[in-house]
């Protein structure tokens, strides 16, 4: 398509975009969603279809017509076989764990179909990736991964790519394009290297942090709130009778840390990120209370996965440009 | 140009089934082939079996180009060109040995197969028997198998997986091949210079006779031509298929004449016509077979001076046409004066003896008749011996022959006999042809084979013009009344099919000869000619009314098709038991009482059963059988199923 002129080139994504109507979660292939056409071994097959013809004109051979004539009919059959082993499947993308910037995601695909078919050597073909080759036995839904570049911390939708299939016999090849809304987060690439440690304390404005959710000693209960770790659980109270708590502990001698972005002046706002999020990953593997302060949003400190998380996606979706 | 090792391309065992069914398809051609190119495909086949087997690396590219340039130079020393078909197909064997050794890629192996192809077209230029064909649809099915699996991606497919949709593909691809065979317009060939077909010498009747030249055709029972006749079959000894004439003798040889007028002679017809339709197997000689004397044929022939039936171009492909013959005729009762010498004209030096002896006979006789008759008798009195293996002649043949050895074939007994005739001053000349043939009773038509090669004279007689004499008739009558086996001595060698004696082997041959008639009746001489008859008859003369017709019918059968094979497999099998339930439901939910979504099978029949206390019996036979089918370990011990089938067909509600 990139061949076309720009104006040709609109108006083949507006057909386009008319038939494959809007992106979903999941794609039933309607045969209108389906293209076929020669492939490269279907043209030089043909041609030496045309051979064989001149070759039987020639010698007047009615051995060597129906010779000919039975390779085109088995060349027409394929292109039906071709059709057919796309015609009906249901495609499904969940999101994908999230991934760091310049890695894969893995979007887990799920193809099913009615049919008691065997669809074999389905390829998907997502620009810039060696293709993924499913088949597919009978009816049911087969899942394999599908990987997709991140080379950007953000949301990752899987947008457009291409399901082909050249089976049987190579002579046709028979695609669709494959449109999902399915987003996944990219964190910021953590930035590499030797880094300068966080600074800790210094100023009043850390004073205060001394008591959060740390593990080292029990400090006291607070009731459960969503996102507490299940080994923080008071369960003994809970088998009291009364509501779920969650125990506190204080890491003494450790003050939790702020990761603040205005720390960072000399930085520019990528490379703050990139930083921030080194931090955040340095805090984690020594399992040191954190929080984190972006411009408009404070996240209090804590430690643990969804600490993490939560800590790594707002660092993923701070706005492109902003000082 | 780095040597590759491919262990990678295919599973061992499908690199195998591609290697065997690639030498396969070589194998019929390498008896034509040079023996080199036999050795070299086979040590090919064997290093990229072992490549694959052990992990060796390919030839590189360098290597495998400077052994092109060998095989082809080699070739073209072999036969002196590298074009037409002999060549061709050394030249193809010899590319399909070395891209073995190429098969690299997955493409390379695509380029293998479709080379395979190429070679089955050729191997049927050379042969075009039902079992090449059989051999034809074996080779294509394990081919498209090989096909489907080498460009399916991702690792090793095993070619088993694929037979069957191969095969699938094939007989839906056969109703398409017959379509194009009958309405895609065929083209007269050749397009390019004729092939020439040296290897396939195909036998029949030689434009000129000298001793022993029809006796070599009589060892083959290939078939000449076979002829269904509209009503009675003549008597044999009426069946005299006229070929072609020779008029010129050298003292040894018969041959044509090469300055022919083509005036037709005038023919009156005496007798009934006889209406026949002739399948003649292609002979690359331009003459067309009729029984003597043809009146009318509806092939495009000239009827020349001698009354041949002569072609613009070869017979090279089946012919097939309808003709009509007089057995009984007067040809050319009047005939200029000046044009006899031809037949009149004797060597000077040749054949003292025949030539002394036959002016004393003519001196002894009362008239032309009486000295014709003179001469007959002399075959049949003199011990002369009707023999396919006659001893070879070496100085004078005719003097040798009437005088000394009074052995021999048709072609002796005709040739002296015409010396004769010309030295006692009647005008004489030899026709080739074929006398007889064989009913085949399992197809009602007349074989005719080149064994059936025959060689009779004709004279010209005062008053009433050119007529058949057969010596051989008075030295082995039986030869003429029930054919050449009858004739012969139990010592001379016929090849089995021609010989007449009724074993259950040769009744199944003669079944088997009339499928191969029918075959070659309506296949093999499916061609322009036949083609127009045909869509003139269903009136689509013109041809984009046949084009037209192409692309219609093409469009039905793909629609046709389509839908089948989409169609096909398109749900999965249904439980029979859930089918009998949602029946059983259905029927209770007409007469007012619908399962509701979040009743199941013994909530809902208890209900039913309370609203429908006379049906209540067999609502509950039913929902018990179908829990048993549907939830049971054993699925109702087998029983389950039937009685539920049972139950709810006889259930009304």
């Amino acid at each position: 398509m990139s061949v076309l002129p720009a104006p040709l080139h609109a108006l083949g994504q507006r057909w386009l975009d008319r038939r494959l109507g809007k992106a979903a979660g999941s794609v039933y292939l309607h045969y209108r969603r389906i293209f076929i056409l020669p492939s490269r071994g279907g043209l030089l097959f043909a041609a030496m279809l045309a051979a064989m013809w001149l070759g039987a004109v020639n010698y007047i051979s009615s051995m060597a017509f129906l010779l000919c004539f039975l390779l085109a009919g088995i060349g027409c059959v394929s292109m039906v076989h071709s059709f057919r082993n796309l015609v009906g499947l249901e495609l499904r993308a969940d999101p994908a764990e999230p991934v760091f910037a310049g890695g894969q995601a893995r979007f887990p695909l799920h193809v099913s179909s009615e049919s008691n078919r065997n669809r074999y050597g389905l390829e998907f073909c997502y620009p810039q990736t060696e293709p993924l080759i499913m088949d597919i036995s009978g009816a049911g839904e087969t899942s394999r991964m599908l990987s997709v570049p991140a080379p950007r911390r953000g949301r990752l939708r899987i947008g457009q790519f291409k399901l082909r299939s050249r089976f049987p016999g190579g002579l046709f090849t028979a695609w669709s394009w494959l449109r999902f809304n399915t987003v996944s987060v990219v964190y910021p690439k953590p930035e590499s290297g030797s880094v300068p440690p966080p600074p800790s304390g210094h100023g009043n404005d850390f004073g205060q942090a001394t008591i959060a959710e740390g593990d080292e000693d029990f400090h006291g209960l607070r009731r459960y709130q969503a996102g507490d770790s299940l080994r923080q659980v008071a369960w003994r109270t809970l088998a009291r009778g009364q509501e779920l708590q969650t125990k506190q502990f204080a890491s003494f001698g450790r003050k939790a840390l702020w990761l603040d972005w205005n720390s960072l002046p000399e930085l520019s706002p990528e490379a703050r990120i990139s930083r921030l999020t080194r931090w955040v990953l340095d805090q984690e593997a020594e399992h040191r209370p954190y929080g984190l302060r972006l411009p408009g949003m404070e996240i209090p400190p804590a430690c643990g996965p969804v600490q993490q998380d939560r800590c790594l996606t707002a660092l993923a979706l701070m706005p492109t440009r902003e000082g | 140009m780095s040597p590759y090792a491919v262990t990678q391309l295919l599973p061992q065992h499908t690199l195998a089934l591609l290697l065997l069914s690639l030498s396969a398809v070589a194998a019929p051609h390498l008896p034509r082939l040079p023996v080199w190119i036999g050795v070299g495909l086979f040590v090919c086949v064997v290093w990229r079996y072992l490549a694959g087997a052990r992990g060796w690396r390919l030839p590189p590219r360098l290597l495998l180009l400077a052994a092109t340039v060998a095989a082809a130079s080699s070739v073209y020393v072999s036969y002196g060109t590298l074009l037409g078909l002999d060549a061709g197909v050394a030249t193809l064997t010899a590319m399909l040995g070395l891209k073995l050794l190429e098969l690299r890629h997955r493409r390379d192996t695509v380029v293998a197969l479709y080379l395979g192809f190429f070679l089955v077209l050729t191997q049927l230029l050379y042969s075009t028997t039902l079992f090449t064909l059989s051999y034809m649809l074996a080779v294509v099915w394990v081919m498209t198998t090989l096909l489907i699996t080498v460009t399916r991606p991702g690792p090793g497919a095993s070619p088993l997986e694929h037979g069957r949709l191969a095969a699938a593909l094939l007989l839906q691809a056969l109703p398409i091949m017959v379509l194009l065979f009958v309405l895609f317009p065929r083209i007269p060939g050749p397009l390019w210079g004729m092939p020439e077909h040296q290897t396939t010498a195909v036998t029949g009747l030689s434009d000129s006779m000298s001793p022993g030249s029809i006796g070599e055709l009589s060892q083959s029972s290939a078939v000449a031509f076979r002829v269904e006749f509209e009503d009675q079959v003549p008597r044999m000894r009426d069946l005299y298929w006229r070929g072609l004439v020779l008029p010129a003798y050298d003292g040894r040889t018969w041959r044509q004449s090469d300055d022919l007028d083509s005036t037709t002679p005038t023919l009156e017809r005496l007798g009934n016509p006889v209406d026949y339709i002739v399948t003649m197997e292609p002979n690359s000689m331009p003459w067309v077979i009729a029984l003597e004397m043809p009146t009318s044929i509806d092939t495009p022939v000239l009827i020349d001076s001698l009354f041949q039936l002569r072609r613009n171009r070869p017979v090279r492909e089946r012919l097939r046409y309808r003709a009509s013959s007089t057995p009984r005729y007067r040809l050319q009762r009047q005939q200029a004066e000046q044009s006899m010498d031809r037949y009149l004209y004797l060597p000077d030096d040749a054949h003292p003896r025949t030539i002394e002896l036959a002016q004393r006979w003519r001196k002894q006789a009362e008239d032309q008749e009486d000295f014709i008759y003179r001469a007959l008798e002399h075959f049949r009195e003199q011990p002369f011996v009707y023999t396919l293996s006659p001893p070879v002649l070496r100085n004078d043949t005719v003097d040798e022959f009437l005088f000394d050895i009074r052995r021999g074939f048709c072609e002796h007994f005709a040739g002296a006999f015409a010396v004769m005739m010309r030295a006692g001053g009647t005008p004489s000349r030899v026709v080739l042809g074929y006398q007889g043939g064989e009913i085949n009773p399992a197809g009602g038509y007349l074989i005719v084979r080149q064994s059936e090669a025959h060689a009779w004279v004709e004279l010209f007689i005062e008053g009433a013009g050119w007529q058949r004499f057969d010596p051989t008739a008075w030295v082995a009558p039986e030869r003429i009344e029930s054919g050449l086996a009858g004739a012969l001595p139990d010592t001379d060698f016929l090849p089995a099919l021609s010989r007449r004696d009724a074993s259950w082997t040769r009744s199944l041959a003669l079944r088997w000869d009339a499928v191969n008639a029918y075959w070659d009746r309506w296949v093999l001489a499916y061609g322009p000619e036949l083609q127009q008859r045909l869509m003139e008859y269903l009136g689509l003369g013109e041809w984009q009314r046949m084009v037209g017709a192409l692309a219609a019918s093409m469009a039905l059968a793909m629609g046709l098709l389509s839908g089948f094979i989409l169609w096909r497999g398109r749900r999965p099998p249904r439980d029979p038991a859930v089918v009998a339930w949602e029946t059983f439901c259905t029927r209770l939910a007409r007469a007012g009482i619908a399962r509701k979504p979040h009743e199941g099978p013994s909530d809902f029949a208890a209900r039913a059963a309370r609203r429908r206390p006379d049906l209540a019996a067999t609502i509950e036979d039913v929902a018990r059988n179908y829990i048993a089918v549907r939830y049971s370990y054993n699925r109702g011990g087998g029983q389950g199923l039937s009685a539920l089938q049972r139950a709810v067909a006889g259930f009304r509600a």
